[in-house]
């Protein structure tokens, strides 16, 4: 990368670290830091959406959408949340691959041969002719869907319970205006229900973060792979020799996610502060009593 | 049905070394899914029950140095909470099982005697005792925000009768803050659970193949690439055991409560999301 780390055998002290932490493997474990913030940036909104969805169903009037919503948000108490990280991918997989095989394969060959579980070559997803980085795409993607599902169903028990929060009084006055059941929704309940929905949000956030390094189960090369990758002992075979090294980096991973959780509470402390102030509840009513 | 009686034999307690050696190879029926997956689930329980004892005293322990005014005490127990609950889970374990295979192979010289470290670095001591930290920390912000919120009567009465330190503490402080604290924490054990599924998928080897209840399903899932047996079984295995902690935990609840009339309330199965 840098000319002065073309030899590294050369190299002593802070200039070998520094070259050492400079190389072309580091770079990509820095980039996988990106993987991770990337994973959270598109979960995030995608969990919120399907908690959305899930609330809405849940109360929805016409039965078989509540008992999806029901079914979909409860699904997830009472179960670990890795089970579903492990379970999602591969029934996803499956499925895609089996709905490719009915549309392009021969229909007389099964596609479960025992133990196996096999379509053709034209129904493979993704196709084994496409190259590397599809692949490595799809794994991600995957990943982001099984998170979006679980955290979708979490979601949406904390805005279902927000959305049940909404004074009575507020729905009773819109529908006593003669609005509709959508106007309703729109106008006075979702407005009004993230107040509810703030600390529920927040906490899952955390959890949000916090599941994040399970990306490594699910074989994607997150930050635990480069770590694993990067810290095992190297032999003089390769350019930076050096013992085994995990230890510290698992520890700045660790130093990762403490900023990363430390500096969320920060803001949402900010945001709560924000929402509460000049509302008629007990934090609203102690911010008015400090400032006076 | 004897062939599955047979089956149980040789593997229901397989996850503790004994019966057959071997894991089945082909098959797979759904008989040994039950009987492998139900033996993994001997380890959960005991990752899940010893960390929940032991954590139990260091987090009263904790949330009592949380709450006290000398910064001596106050401020590592901060960082301690910190720590634990600001991190994964799951990178804890790496780090705890990268720290402890540094320890020298050989074992310690402490005077003589040589301590075997060995041990340490194998799920059973290691993972359990990263457990007990992690949930120690959780179940002491959850003890912390019980002593806070101590009725004020309850205090000035203990006070009124003339009670102070120890016996203060042992009668009034701290079973008003167990009672006080019991839902929150029934849902913590719940999680700790929950979170024993990870020993195995973190760094801490399965020896001889002898892993918790999700270690089997991915097990059974990676071989007959059928996920849709293997990990309901796992679920619904889950979902026993936490309807087996929540009436456990309720009858605790009944006990802590006994003097309230129409405040045992049954903790409901309705096990909270978030830790």
């Amino acid at each position: 990368m840098f000319a002065s780390c073309a030899d590294p055998k050369t190299l002593e002290g802070l200039a070998w670290l520094f070259c050492y932490l400079g190389s072309g493997k580091h770079v990509l474990f820095y980039l996988s830091f990106g993987t991770v913030l990337l994973l959270l940036a598109i979960t995030a909104p995608a969990a919120l959406l399907f908690g959305f969805g899930g609330a809405m169903a849940s109360r929805s009037r016409i039965a078989p959408v509540r008992w999806f919503g029901k079914t979909y948000t409860s699904m997830v108490r009472g179960v670990p949340d890795i089970i579903f990280f492990l379970f999602v991918p591969i029934a996803l997989d499956q499925g895609l691959e089996w709905l490719r095989a009915q549309a392009f394969c021969d229909p007389s060959v099964p596609i479960r041969q025992g133990n196996e579980f096999v379509v053709c070559a034209a129904a493979k997803l993704p196709l084994s002719t496409s190259p590397e980085w599809v692949h490595e795409i799809y794994g991600v993607a995957l990943a982001v869907i099984a998170f979006a599902i679980v955290f979708g169903a979490f979601a949406a028990n904390v805005l279902y319970g927000a959305m049940n929060a909404v004074p009575r009084a507020q729905i009773e006055t819109a529908e006593a205006y003669g609005m509709s059941q959508r106007q309703v929704n729109r106008r006075i309940l979702i407005p009004q229900m993230w107040t509810y929905a703030l600390p529920g949000l927040a906490n899952l956030w955390m959890i949000l973060i916090k599941a994040t390094p399970l990306l490594f189960v699910l074989g994607v090369e997150d930050i635990v792979y480069w770590a694993r990758e990067l810290g095992s002992a190297k032999t003089s075979a390769y350019s930076y020799p050096h013992p085994d090294w995990r230890l510290y980096y698992f520890l700045g991973i660790l130093v990762f996610y403490l900023l990363m959780t430390w500096g969320s509470e920060r803001i949402f402390d900010r945001i709560r502060a924000r929402l509460s102030a000049g509302q008629a509840t007990m934090a609203g009513e102690a911010m008015r009593k400090a400032a006076t | 049905m004897s062939q599955c009686l047979q089956t149980l034999q040789d593997y229901g307690l397989r996850s503790l070394g004994i019966g057959e050696r071997l894991l089945p190879r082909t098959g797979f029926s759904l008989c040994e899914h039950f009987a492998l997956i139900g033996s993994g689930l001997i380890w959960n329980i005991y990752f899940g029950a010893l960390a929940l004892f032991f954590g139990f005293f260091l987090a009263n322990g904790l949330a009592l140095a949380k709450i006290s005014e000398n910064p001596i005490l106050r401020k590592p127990a901060e960082w301690f909470i910190f720590l634990f609950r600001g991190s994964p889970l799951f990178i804890q374990f790496f780090v705890a099982y990268e720290a402890l295979v540094q320890l020298p192979r050989a074992g310690i010289d402490i005077f003589g005697l040589t301590v075997e470290t060995g041990w340490i670095t194998r799920a059973w001591a290691g993972a359990l005792f990263v457990l007990t930290l992690n949930t120690a920390a959780y179940s002491a912000e959850i003890f912390y925000g019980a002593l806070r919120n101590l009725p004020k009567g309850e205090l000035e009465a203990a006070d009124a009768y003339g009670m102070t330190g120890w016996t203060r503490y042992r009668r009034v402080v701290w079973p008003n803050a167990m009672r006080l604290a019991w839902p929150a924490y029934t849902n913590e054990a719940i999680f700790l659970f929950h979170a024993t599924t990870l020993v195995f998928f973190s760094s801490f080897p399965a020896f001889r193949q002898q892993g918790d209840a999700l270690y089997y399903a991915s097990f059974f899932a990676d071989k007959t690439f059928n996920p849709f047996i293997a990990y309901p079984i796992v679920a619904g295995y889950f979902i026993l055991l936490t309807l087996c902690l929540i009436s456990l935990f309720g009858v605790i609840n009944r006990r802590l409560n006994r003097h309230l009339p129409g405040a045992v309330r049954r903790i409901r199965y309705r096990p909270n999301l978030l830790r």
